[in-house]
């Protein structure tokens, strides 16, 4: 570990002062599946983006391009029982911890073939066996969560370790201060991983953080933190092994500060207002996976042409999910109250919880309420939903007598008698 | 049966569930050291120990989040919020994380979580502290919602609760926590969904919600000495899933319909029910179906606008006579 003058002197947007070398090669081929995962990534989120122009990616689409390594050096530092979770930018987490890319993609295209079964998109990519506990969309909303999962990590005496990645706008939320302090005071097996994009939308960090060297942002709550430069994945790997240790050896939760940069902007309708081209340009020629690229050529670990070959792999590793999520059934319109509850004793269909009829999946007759003749029928059934001519025809012309609605009319002398029972708690 | 206090049907619930499964534990704010605000916690830090009995920071929000997160991991977390007011600083676990994991991720998870706490006026406890926010909880998709009116009925819900996969809104009342009841010996858990019918009678049907039920009962003793009105009383138990049938079957034996909560009419839980039983069974109502609700303010502090401002009896009495006049 840095002892904290090196680290301060380290700080700044170029790297962590240690240059490439610096940081350890793992053997070939765990060194080629860092490059491997990073390259699906960049032409996962790129194909998806094109998929989103095509409108077959509806909603939100936010894009990891340039935050490849933050996200793959991470991952590569966890064991398969450690906990991940993560923000609405995490198609990169779910792959790098070995997700079906189709079933990713799926997920974006809102089909029942998705991670998700298209009921969460984008945002809300999840994969239980994986131990990939979720994308969130509520900035910060995480945060908690992971704590709680460190905690049952905990309170079972297993030594897995969950890894909470955050955006820096997610510093400001209420969530960061109460989780970190009770992480630290519990002394949970937890992870922070603040991936610095330097921009919380379209607020740059500085105009939104009074503290921007956001790795010391929770020491004053117990968490302590380091800076990685986010762009090596390399350096982001062996800073995040590091922590985990601690993590799982010493139950010490720690922030880890990836500075890192979208190349893309904040969701793929961003105009991109807020910063300057040249801004972006300086930062591409940090490409991460460049960077990378340079590391093994160097190390003799690869050449030009195996590069080239993995590139096209990754492209067509794409193109099969791409493929898949096009052919992958729409989730069917009577499965829209499917997974609502867990069903058991206490719930056995969803209109069995607000509604008179105990049968599962009334759920498509509603849907077609309005616009078929369904509506019509249900409306002379009774049903819930009626139109609102069906409402003005039943009801009376006559207004409800008064006296008799709301207590504060008359409760002037209003006695307590309810509360005699009371014992003063 | 054995006569005790809400609140140690409550204690009594949660100790028993703890010893049968390992993997239930509490955590709260001063559940443990202090033994609870309302002292429903009383004796299960010594019992339990500080692992399964932990008291927190006061971060509702982190509080709930990290319970649903357990939860998720395979742990049965009780998480108590102090009061409801405070539990608004959790909506966003509770309905963004809670009620939404298991639908958004496709029925990947699941969380098996209780989030206690208690609601309701009557101690000039002002704006902050003595709402009555059951249509809140109500109103979300995904979460169970018990509003228990009776030490039975609080020691046999909370069981269930806690033994449910989904996450449960379980809503006390601080006027109840001292009710003296009967409460079955090893009394098991208690279905959700199955309303009590409190008092049978044939003209008019009271529905009392939370500790409006104990109103709507003592208002039908009333009904029967003073105006010789046999009215039947129900307490839905829980209102996520609720048990329309037997409301229906007591409208349409009656004809009329009251319905009695301490929270605020528009978009209360009245307004719901009045909208299922005109929609389920418009041609048996006689009468409008009557509401009475707290008065629509924040509560105040006074004890005499705070008196104001929640039902009361009488005023049940009113709007049973109201179903009554000629419409």
């Amino acid at each position: 570990m840095e002892s904290a003058a090196q680290k301060k002197g380290s700080r700044t947007a170029q790297g962590d002062g240690r240059g490439r070398r610096e940081h350890q090669l793992p053997p070939r081929d765990e060194a080629l599946e860092l490059l491997d995962k990073m390259l699906l990534i960049r032409h996962f989120e790129e194909r998806a983006q094109e998929m989103y122009m095509k409108a077959k990616v509806g909603g939100f689409l936010h894009l990891a391009v340039g935050e490849e390594a933050t996200v793959v050096g991470t991952t590569s530092a966890l064991r398969p029982q450690d906990y991940l979770l993560s923000t609405y930018r995490e198609h990169g987490q779910a792959l790098a911890r070995g997700t079906d890319p189709k079933a990713v993609m799926a997920e974006l295209f809102g089909r029942e073939g998705g991670v998700s079964h298209g009921r969460g998109g984008s945002m809300h990519l999840y994969d239980a066996e994986r131990r990939f506990l979720g994308g969130y969309g509520i900035v910060g909303g995480n945060l908690p969560l992971a704590a709680g999962v460190a905690l049952a990590s905990d309170y079972r005496g297993d030594d897995a370790v969950t890894l909470c990645m955050f955006g820096d706008g997610a510093s400001n939320q209420g969530t960061f201060g109460e989780t970190m302090n009770l992480a630290a005071l519990w002394k949970l097996p937890v992870v922070f991983l603040v991936v610095n994009n330097q921009y919380g939308m379209g607020t740059a960090l500085s105009r939104h953080s009074a503290v921007t060297d956001l790795s010391s942002k929770a020491e004053c709550l117990g968490v302590p933190g380091e800076r990685v430069d986010g762009m090596d994945v390399l350096a982001v790997r062996e800073c995040v092994a590091e922590h985990v240790r601690q993590a799982r050896e010493e139950r010490r939760p720690t922030l880890v500060e990836a500075l890192t940069y979208r190349f893309r902007g904040h969701s793929a309708a961003d105009p991109e207002v807020y910063r300057t081209k040249q801004e972006v340009q300086q930062w591409r020629e940090r490409d991460p996976i460049l960077l990378y690229e340079n590391v093994l050529e160097e190390a003799g670990y690869i050449d030009h042409e195996e590069i080239e070959r993995r590139d096209r792999r990754a492209v067509e590793i794409v193109d099969e999910a791409v493929a898949f999520a096009d052919q992958s059934p729409e989730p069917a319109l009577e499965s829209l109250y499917d997974n609502i509850y867990v069903l058991g004793d206490q719930v056995q269909g969803w209109y069995s919880v607000d509604e008179r009829t105990p049968e599962v999946h009334r759920g498509e007759d509603e849907h077609e309420v309005g616009t078929h003749g369904v509506a019509h029928e249900l409306a002379e059934a009774g049903a819930a939903y009626a139109g609102a001519g069906d409402v003005q025809k039943r009801r009376r012309a006559e207004k409800v007598p008064d006296g008799s609605g709301e207590g504060s009319k008359e409760a002037d002398q209003a006695s307590p008698a309810d509360t005699a029972y009371e014992d003063g708690s | 049966m054995a006569a005790m206090r809400y609140r140690e049907a409550l204690n009594q619930a949660m100790r028993e569930e703890m010893e049968a499964d390992e993997s239930v534990f509490l955590m709260g704010e001063d559940v443990g050291v202090f033994q609870g605000a309302f002292k429903v916690t009383e004796g299960l830090l010594e019992e339990f120990g500080e692992k399964r009995v932990r008291d927190t920071p006061i971060s509702e929000n982190t509080i709930v989040g990290m319970g649903v997160g357990a939860a998720m991991a395979g742990l049965r977390p009780i998480v108590e919020i102090m009061t409801v007011n405070f539990a608004l600083l959790a909506m966003d676990q509770i309905i963004n994380s809670a009620a939404h994991i298991h639908y958004m991720f496709g029925g990947q998870a699941k969380v098996p979580l209780v989030i206690r706490f208690p609601q309701g006026g009557g101690h000039q406890l002002g704006p902050t502290h003595s709402h009555t926010l059951e249509a809140m909880f109500l109103h979300v998709p995904g979460l169970l919602v018990a509003v228990p009116s009776t030490p039975a009925d609080a020691k046999g819900l909370l069981k269930s609760a806690i033994r449910d996969d989904n996450p449960v809104i379980f809503i006390e009342h601080e006027s109840l926590y001292g009710m003296r009841g009967d409460v079955p010996d090893n009394g098991g858990p208690m279905r959700f969904g199955e309303a009590a019918v409190r008092r049978e009678g044939s003209d008019v049907t009271i529905v009392g919600i939370s500790r409006m039920a104990v109103t709507a009962a003592r208002a039908a003793e009333k009904l029967a000495a003073e105006e010789d009105i046999e009215a039947e009383v129900i307490d839905p138990r829980t209102l996520r899933p609720l048990d329309l049938d037997t409301i229906l079957d007591s409208v349409r034996k009656t004809n009329r319909c009251v319905i009695v909560e301490e929270g605020w009419p528009h978009g209360g839980v009245g307004a719901n029910l009045a909208a299922l039983v005109q929609e389920q069974a418009f041609d048996y109502l006689d009468a409008p179906i009557q509401r009475v609700t707290g008065a629509d303010v924040p509560m105040p502090y006074s004890k005499a606008l705070e008196q104001a401002a929640m039902p009361h009896e009488e005023h049940v009495v009113k709007a049973a006579l109201a179903t009554f006049r000629d419409v």
